[in-house]
């Protein structure tokens, strides 16, 4: 209806958005007058980015398989969680101060310990994709579940509805717009989680050849391999906001229609 | 149909009496009207006979003419309407079977578009409640309750946060629909009591006492230009205020 009519703006308006943003790029590197090996201008990052498709497509593909892992591991483990601790009331009160606690814990910090236990390879990079997100999944469910009109609830169980099913059929949906904006939050975070691990030790990956380029002083590759990571996040975005609507055909509040409202 | 007995009802919450020893009789297959200003503990004698007083202390006796439990014989509507956001209307009206069961027979499907065309929804099916009136959401909520078919219905000011016009309406809507069933309705709008009750009953005080019960004649819904209607809703509209100076 108003959402589908809105997509051509929409597109129309996001690559103004993308042009006007190289304009300003592209101001800078003349105005600055930098040399090509600190801030490359964005037609000659479009070159790097053609002339090392292949590479930049095949490194791309190993850190999207490590975001959208990272990605169902934390939404899983979040809502499992959140759900947990909705339906057992014990857990509730030892549970709530760990996951609290766990949160002071920067982890960043952790990425060295991951990669001392899970290795090199894919394992370690899902793990701090997985353990980026978690929390705010988690928290975000939690809040969602927990804040089920009683008044519905009330009408469940005179309704006859049993325990699990008041759960399950009142409380979650009732949970999925928060459990959306978690999600939301969920898949601009993972990006970096993914990245930062592949930082901190890895021989493949975006973040990887990233940082490969820049010892080489290859910045126009660095900034095309940015460009990628960018591409795939944005993209990652929008494909979740799209699936949520979808979810969600009776309230679909996005970033975008409070943008379409200032028409 | 059921008549119900409450007998030295007595109720508290966090510690404060909102009533106590309060006794009356809804009888079988008639409309009780509970008059009674906010706060007056209304809400909280009808979610006595639902069986909703978690964190109340309640001490009652509650006797049905069949001598059986109430438990899982009651209808619940409330001012607010509870319609699902993510269900059509045709699915809040089959709330009740979905909730107890997987699986919604043809028959209760049938039985569901059947008393949205009573309420004077027909083709509404699957809209959501977002894009319905607030008059027309409470007829789906209307609609839902008649759907359980049970013998005793509560009702909670259902009407109260429609405008007039609309409120008169299912006030009409739901006498005929509900007319032989047994009913407890809450309201603060003498009117309403008046044009629905078979009786009529005032909680005030505090802690509340109830009244003599006052017998309309007439078959509800009754006329609002009734010279009677007129009279008494006179008499109880100066009869709440002298209480609550």
């Amino acid at each position: 209806m108003f959402a589908d009519g809105g997509v051509p703006v929409n597109a129309l308006r996001s690559l103004g958005i993308a042009a006007g943003l190289c304009g300003i790029w592209q101001l800078l590197v003349w105005l600055t007058d930098a040399p090509h090996f600190i801030l490359p201008g964005p037609l000659r990052v479009l070159e790097a980015l053609y002339a090392n498709a292949g590479l930049l497509v095949q490194h791309a593909g190993v850190t999207l398989a490590e975001i959208l892992l990272g990605l169902m591991l934390g939404v899983l483990l979040g809502l499992c969680s959140a759900l947990s601790l909705i339906w057992f009331r014990r857990l509730r009160a030892w549970m709530l101060p760990v996951l609290v606690i766990s949160q002071s814990i920067p982890v960043f910090a952790l990425a060295p310990v991951l990669m001392l236990w899970l290795g090199y390879g894919m394992a370690s990079k899902v793990a701090m994709a997985t353990l980026i997100i978690y929390f705010p999944v988690t928290a975000a469910c939690y809040d969602g579940l927990r804040h089920a009109p009683a008044a519905w609830l009330e009408l469940a169980r005179i309704l006859g509805a049993d325990r699990r099913t008041q759960l399950l059929q009142i409380r979650l949906p009732s949970a999925l717009p928060a459990l959306g904006s978690g999600l939301r939050v969920a898949a601009s975070v993972a990006p970096i989680g993914a990245v930062v691990g592949e930082w901190v030790g890895s021989s493949t990956g975006l973040g990887y050849l990233m940082l490969h380029a820049n010892a080489r002083m290859q910045v126009d590759l660095m900034f095309a391999a940015l460009l990628v990571l960018s591409v795939m996040a944005v993209s990652l975005y929008f494909l979740i906001d799209r699936l949520l609507r979808r979810l969600m055909p009776w309230q679909s509040e996005t970033l975008f229609d409070d943008a379409r409202e200032a028409d | 149909m059921l008549g119900i007995d409450v007998r030295n009802a007595s109720l508290a919450w966090q510690g404060h009496s909102v009533f106590s020893d309060l006794s009356f009789h809804l009888p079988a297959g008639e409309w009780t009207c509970l008059l009674g200003q906010s706060g007056v503990g209304k809400s909280s004698l009808l979610r006595l006979l639902a069986g909703l007083t978690e964190q109340m202390q309640v001490r009652a006796e509650i006797i049905a003419s069949d001598g059986k439990a109430l438990a899982g014989r009651v209808a619940w509507m409330a001012q607010q309407d509870l319609l699902l956001p993510w269900l059509s209307v045709l699915d809040n009206v089959l709330l009740g079977p979905r909730l107890r069961h997987s699986r919604v027979t043809h028959a209760q499907r049938e039985q569901a578009r059947y008393l949205l065309s009573q309420v004077g929804l027909t083709g509404l099916d699957s809209r959501y409640p977002a894009a319905l009136s607030g008059g027309q959401r409470q007829r789906v909520a209307l609609a839902r309750m008649l759907m359980e078919d049970r013998p005793l219905v509560l009702m909670d000011e259902p009407f109260s946060a429609l405008d007039a016009v609309t409120r008169l309406k299912l006030q009409d809507l739901a006498a005929h629909l509900l007319a032989d069933r047994t009913v407890l309705l809450i309201t603060h709008d003498p009117l309403e009591a008046l044009r629905l009750g078979d009786q009529v009953l005032v909680l005030q005080g505090s802690p509340a006492r109830l009244t003599e019960p006052l017998r309309p004649q007439d078959a509800p819904p009754r006329a609002v230009d009734q010279p009677q209607v007129l009279e008494l809703q006179g008499r109880l509209l100066r009869q709440l205020m002298e209480v609550s100076e």
